[in-house]
């Protein structure tokens, strides 16, 4: 008759989930995206992904004063993201540059890790883009490397290589087959929400369908279809948008992120100067987090409605 | 509080854009370049000085219950003579500095210091008070627009620097760059503030 109950304060159940768990389910899903942009684009990829990814990861022991290069693995998410959305073959001191400004001004002066407002490495991008808007439009075509346009600038191509990636654009950005099966594996590991994407692209195709769509239903769908496989929304929406920092915690926030995401993108893709607008429309919709995280807070449990 | 330390409180202890954080349009819209950054400081040194020095003499002429007017109808006429001056012998400065001469009138730091300072206490504290104030925020101007001018145009003083295969941080001469650059800045004054104790 000696039952021996263990008596302590919760919490009583713990995730084995830790920042470096995730950190590392999120590199193995940017790797096909980043070996599809390796293939397309040859060993000047290669070269400025391990660049990016040094550089954030050296600015980040030497602000946090930490040995281990490694760290939780964040830097090295933000280095490789920042450096699949530059061009495929930027100069060197880019993107050291952008790794630095990323982790510097985009993440440690809000706090570090899990306090920053904007996603690190569009910041960068931001900014690297405002200083020197000629070296990160350097599009250039895959395998051959001839400098070209991307098809948001007007080049044409096929629905096939839209879909497979090879077309001119970032390094990450366009093999919406790679990007599919790397969020395939964050979605299976339950790190990120269909509400994002789903949202953004949703909203993407149908204002792309409605507004630039003409002739007959099937030309419109398909002027839809481009706008969601061209340009950064794929990689935008599964892996930019759905940093767990930045954006929305509630499943109704989530849906209204990913929607303003997308309403974003296209008005500056069809009335802005840019032909691109995923950059900015996720900044834009990181300041709003916080209002939205207030407006769409869940009820309590038994809590009453105030009047 | 002696003349002196009147005079000196304003370069680091007080200073009026890294400790005070007063007068941020100026400090944020000029310091593009580091020449109109020195422009702007010195030109609100002008005001301030010769503000404080006539409101600390009127002091007690000044009714306590319209005191604020009649400062910014002092502040107002210096302004206006400085602005003139500047039209009349600094005609390239002033063109670059546009609004922001005029603006000088509701700038923070001047009725800040006449409220605070100037209307309380003789006129001589006044005066090295005013100079204090104005030659810190000249330096913290010149400062940033040095910075600024350096990363974003590879020059200082117009004077090329970093030669020219530079390729210029372009967003540290446009506004947005103006917030990174001052917040860095800020962040490094208080560090040092923390280290020589002091606050």
């Amino acid at each position: 008759m000696e039952f021996k109950l263990v008596v302590s304060s919760s919490p009583h159940i713990r995730t084995p989930e830790s920042i470096q768990s995730v950190m590392t389910d999120v590199l193995v899903a940017l790797f096909p995206a980043a070996l599809a942009g390796v293939i397309f684009f040859g060993w000047r990829g290669l070269i400025t992904m391990v660049l990016g990814m040094v550089s954030a990861m050296v600015a980040e022991a030497v602000i946090l004063r930490e040995k281990n290069i490694f760290g939780d693995g964040s830097a090295a998410v933000t280095g490789l993201l920042l450096a699949m959305v530059l061009p495929p073959a930027p100069p060197w001191w880019l993107v050291v540059i952008g790794g630095v400004v990323a982790i510097t001004i985009g993440k440690h002066v809000f706090g570090g890790i899990g306090n920053n407002t904007f996603n690190p490495a569009l910041v960068a991008r931001a900014i690297l883009m405002i200083s020197w808007a000629g070296h990160m439009t350097g599009w250039v075509r895959p395998i051959d490397l001839a400098t070209a346009a991307t098809p948001l600038a007007g080049a044409s191509t096929s629905f096939m290589n839209l879909f497979v990636g090879a077309i001119p654009g970032s390094l990450g950005e366009t093999s919406a087959f790679a990007l599919i099966l790397g969020a395939a594996w964050l979605f299976y590991k339950g790190h990120i929400d269909w509400r994002i994407p789903g949202g953004y692209i949703g909203t993407v195709f149908v204002m792309g369908t409605l507004l630039q769509g003409y002739g007959s239903v099937m030309s419109m769908i398909s002027t839809g279809l481009f706008h969601v496989l061209a340009g950064g929304v794929m990689l935008g929406a599964l892996f930019m948008a759905t940093d767990m920092v930045t954006s929305p915690v509630a499943p109704r926030g989530k849906l209204i992120f990913g929607i303003g995401c997308g309403v974003m993108t296209m008005l500056v893709r069809l009335y802005g100067i840019y032909p691109e607008g995923v950059t900015f429309a996720i900044l834009l919709m990181n300041a709003v987090t916080p209002i939205i995280d207030n407006l769409t807070l869940p009820r309590k449990y038994g809590e009453v409605t105030s009047s | 509080m002696n003349v002196m330390s009147n005079f000196s409180k304003g370069f680091v202890k007080e200073n009026p854009v890294f400790r005070l954080v007063l007068g941020m349009c100026p400090t944020l819209a000029v310091t593009g370049l580091a020449a109109n950054g020195l422009g702007m400081g010195l030109s609100t040194t002008a005001v301030l000085v010769s503000s404080n020095l006539v409101i600390a003499v009127l002091r007690k002429a000044i009714p306590d219950k319209i005191r604020i007017p009649a400062f910014i109808i002092i502040i107002a006429t210096f302004v206006t003579m400085v602005d003139m001056l500047l039209k009349a012998y600094q005609p390239g400065l002033h063109s670059q500095l546009g609004i922001f001469v005029p603006l000088i009138v509701v700038n923070c730091i001047i009725l800040g210091r006449a409220e605070a300072f100037a209307s309380k206490n003789s006129v001589t504290n006044s005066i090295a008070d005013g100079l204090g104030m104005g030659l810190g925020f000249t330096v913290a101007l010149t400062l940033l627009g040095t910075v600024r001018e350096l990363l974003g145009n590879g020059t200082i003083f117009s004077v090329n620097i970093l030669g020219s295969g530079y390729q210029p941080f372009k967003v540290f001469g446009f506004p947005p760059g103006a917030f990174i650059a001052l917040g860095l800045m800020m962040a490094l004054m208080n560090m040092l503030a923390k280290k020589y104790k002091l606050e």
